[in-house]
């Protein structure tokens, strides 16, 4: 984005100089929104994917054009978020936890521009900070994994080794001892790196280790590594579940669910809220109640849960929501016991 | 946790060194070949990555494994001769023309495959028949009552896909040419005194243009490997550095192939073995955390290296462009 050769970048300033002079009457209200994407890239199929979506959503319902840069590098992240706001981006929205160093920085160099942020709070007076009760939704489909293991052993595959991805682990190992108290989880993270994003290779190889200490079932909450953990469970004939965004359609047959995490949701109301000046900085929490998380039941993987699997799930959705069930929280004491 | 070192570990953890090594070795004999003819070459990473972006692409858009084999190879052999183009005929800086090729590779698989796939720069996810899946070897159920070598023959040496087993063979192919052919001596030879083997009348520009398409071709398989046998699709910078790890492990060979591939399967054990200890109590010291884990290749790449393999000699005339007297 920030690269667009300069003809070409002429180009569009004429081309939007131009339309401006024809409509004549712009409305001042209009916004320009632009969303940074980060090292995951925006078709990870996963997270990144979720906010893309969302963001399209927005386009194509208001006509609006965003700006948007995928990071590829981490040097990358503060340069990006600094540009698309000295451009008169407004508001700028970071995706994920790493982008919140770099978008504390700039959002105190411009205070009148708004910012969002997704998965991470930064506690400045022009942004929102948008997290989500990972816990919750990783409990649901922990519990629907140890419904549809015959092994009693389920897995875990882990992006990068970080709190939020424990959050991920711990919510699940929960639900699948709420079903099955006997229940093993086997649990591995990719690397320490942001690279433990996007090396389908090595959740591929992880994944097969798991399959081979008896695991039957496997979550990866891993981004684009997901890929290779979804491929090698429908190579070994085993289940998968993916994660933030609805994966099932990626291999029907073998994907059991995905734990779905509405960054779309979360994307589109931030771009529309300042379309609307409705914006409110400050923090949201979305969990089940808020509909913020949940599982994914479509016509990929319908034949795969069976009715009384889908009501026991809905019973434990309904009892997280009322509070019977409370959900432990990795990050709140950054220890798994409950 | 269950304990680590039941039989099944042990021969999964054989299973995986065998899969993660793969690449590694086809890349460390294809550097075997370039360096042994005095050509530096820093670009198996860049062909590797080139030909697992031809394979995913191809395999993608014919379903065939094969034309997307002969394409990576093609692809990757027409980089080799870039290499050659500049720092043979031209007479370029040899890590320099490499390190282009890795660039150029890095950038323009991604672009291409944003441009062709509108998938993030990946490759579509392919269907098995479009893959090479594992086989069976003969008498791999036969044997597996055989206490010792039948499991270990069952499940560690059977059921790998193709490629692995061009890879294992590609290690005594690469001995018998580069030690017991007329090609090979002459090839040991402009690697050592291109100027003795220009005075016999042999072309030293000839013998590396061989040299380096060789190491094209089996940079392109080492590329197929990673896309459409042991996953299933490109991913971006999917080579993830093995192109690098195998030029080291061949210096750690010392530039001949046995030990060099013994560095290629030491390497990928470790890999193995670091995936399969996280998160398991080991005894005594109970678990380990993953970084450490982690690092551990890296810890005993630099052990051995100071204290274990001694001096490694290169090529006398490796990096040095030749010059024809006239």
């Amino acid at each position: 984005m920030n690269f667009l050769p300069k003809s070409t970048f002429k180009t569009i300033l004429l081309g939007a100089a131009a339309s401006a002079l024809l409509v004549g009457t712009a409305s001042a209200a209009d916004v320009q929104p632009a969303v940074v994407f980060d090292m995951g890239g925006k078709f990870d199929k996963s997270f990144n994917q979720g906010v893309y979506d969302g963001v399209e959503k927005f386009k194509s319902e208001t006509g609006i054009e965003y700006r948007e840069f995928e990071v590829t590098n981490e040097a990358q992240r503060e340069q990006a978020l600094r540009r698309m706001a000295q451009r008169g981006a407004d508001p700028v929205l970071g995706i994920g936890f790493a982008q919140a160093p770099a978008l504390e920085k700039v959002a105190k160099e411009f205070p009148d521009t708004r910012f969002a942020i997704i998965d991470m709070v930064v506690d400045l007076p022009n942004v929102r900070s948008i997290v989500f009760k990972e816990h919750e939704g990783s409990f649901l489909v922990g519990a629907l994994a140890a419904l549809a293991s015959e092994s009693g052993k389920v897995g875990f595959v882990g992006g990068m080794d970080i709190p939020l991805i424990r959050r991920f682990a711990c919510g699940y190992e929960q639900g699948a001892k709420h079903i099955n108290a006997d229940a093993e989880v086997v649990q591995n993270m990719t690397g320490t790196t942001p690279a433990a994003w996007n090396d389908p290779g090595r959740g591929g190889e992880l994944t097969k280790s798991q399959f081979e200490r008896g695991v039957d079932v496997v979550y990866a909450a891993a981004g684009g590594t997901g890929v290779g953990v979804y491929q090698a469970a429908k190579d070994a004939g085993k289940l998968a579940i993916g994660v933030d965004s609805n994966q099932n359609y990626m291999h029907p047959g073998t994907m059991l669910t995905s734990m779905l995490k509405r960054v779309d949701v979360a994307a589109y109301n931030v771009f529309m809220d300042s379309k609307n000046d409705a914006f409110t900085p400050g923090i949201q929490v979305l969990g089940l109640a808020e509909e913020g998380v949940g599982w994914a039941l479509d016509e990929h993987n319908e034949s795969l849960v069976t009715g009384e699997m889908k009501a026991t799930v809905e019973e434990v959705s309904a009892k997280i929501k009322s509070g019977e069930i409370k959900v432990h929280d990795y990050t709140s004491d950054n220890t798994c016991d409950y | 946790m269950d304990s680590v070192l039941t039989l099944q570990t042990v021969l999964s953890t054989f299973d995986a060194t065998l899969r993660v090594s793969t690449p590694l070795i086809l890349c460390a004999m294809a550097g075997l070949f370039s360096e042994r003819s005095g050509i530096i070459d820093i670009s198996l990473e860049g062909k590797m990555l080139s030909a697992a972006f031809a394979a995913g692409t191809l395999a993608a858009v014919t379903g065939s494994p094969w034309v997307a084999l002969g394409g990576a190879i093609v692809v990757s052999v027409l980089l080799g001769l870039v290499h050659g183009f500049a720092c043979i005929t031209h007479r370029g800086d040899q890590v320099v023309s490499g390190l282009a090729i890795n660039v150029l590779a890095s950038g323009l698989t991604i672009v291409l495959g944003i441009a062709w796939f509108s998938q993030g720069g990946q490759t579509p996810a392919l269907a098995s028949e479009s893959r090479f899946m594992p086989l069976q070897l003969p008498f791999a159920e036969t044997l597996k009552g055989i206490p010792g070598i039948g499991p270990f023959y069952e499940s560690v040496i059977s059921g790998h896909n193709l490629l692995v087993y061009v890879a294992l063979l590609a290690v005594p192919i690469t001995w018998w040419v580069v030690y017991k052919t007329r090609f090979g001596l002459r090839l040991r030879a402009v690697g050592e005194n291109p100027l003795a083997v220009d005075t016999a009348g042999i072309s030293v520009s000839r013998l590396r243009f061989s040299a380096v398409m060789i190491a094209g071709a089996l940079c392109g398989i080492a590329g197929a490997y990673l896309a459409i046998a042991q996953n299933a699709a490109f991913a971006r910078e999917m080579t993830a550095g093995q192109g690098y790890i195998a030029l080291a492990a061949m210096i750690f060979g010392k530039w001949r192939p046995l030990p060099a591939m013994l560095a290629c399967l030491m390497f990928g054990f470790l890999d193995a073995v670091s995936i399969r200890l996280q998160g398991i109590e080991l005894p005594i010291v109970g678990e380990v955390p993953v970084q450490l884990i982690q690092a551990l290749p890296y810890i005993l790449t630099v052990v051995l290296l100071a204290g274990f393999i001694g001096r490694a000699v290169a090529p006398k005339a490796i990096g040095v462009p030749f010059s024809k007297e006239r």
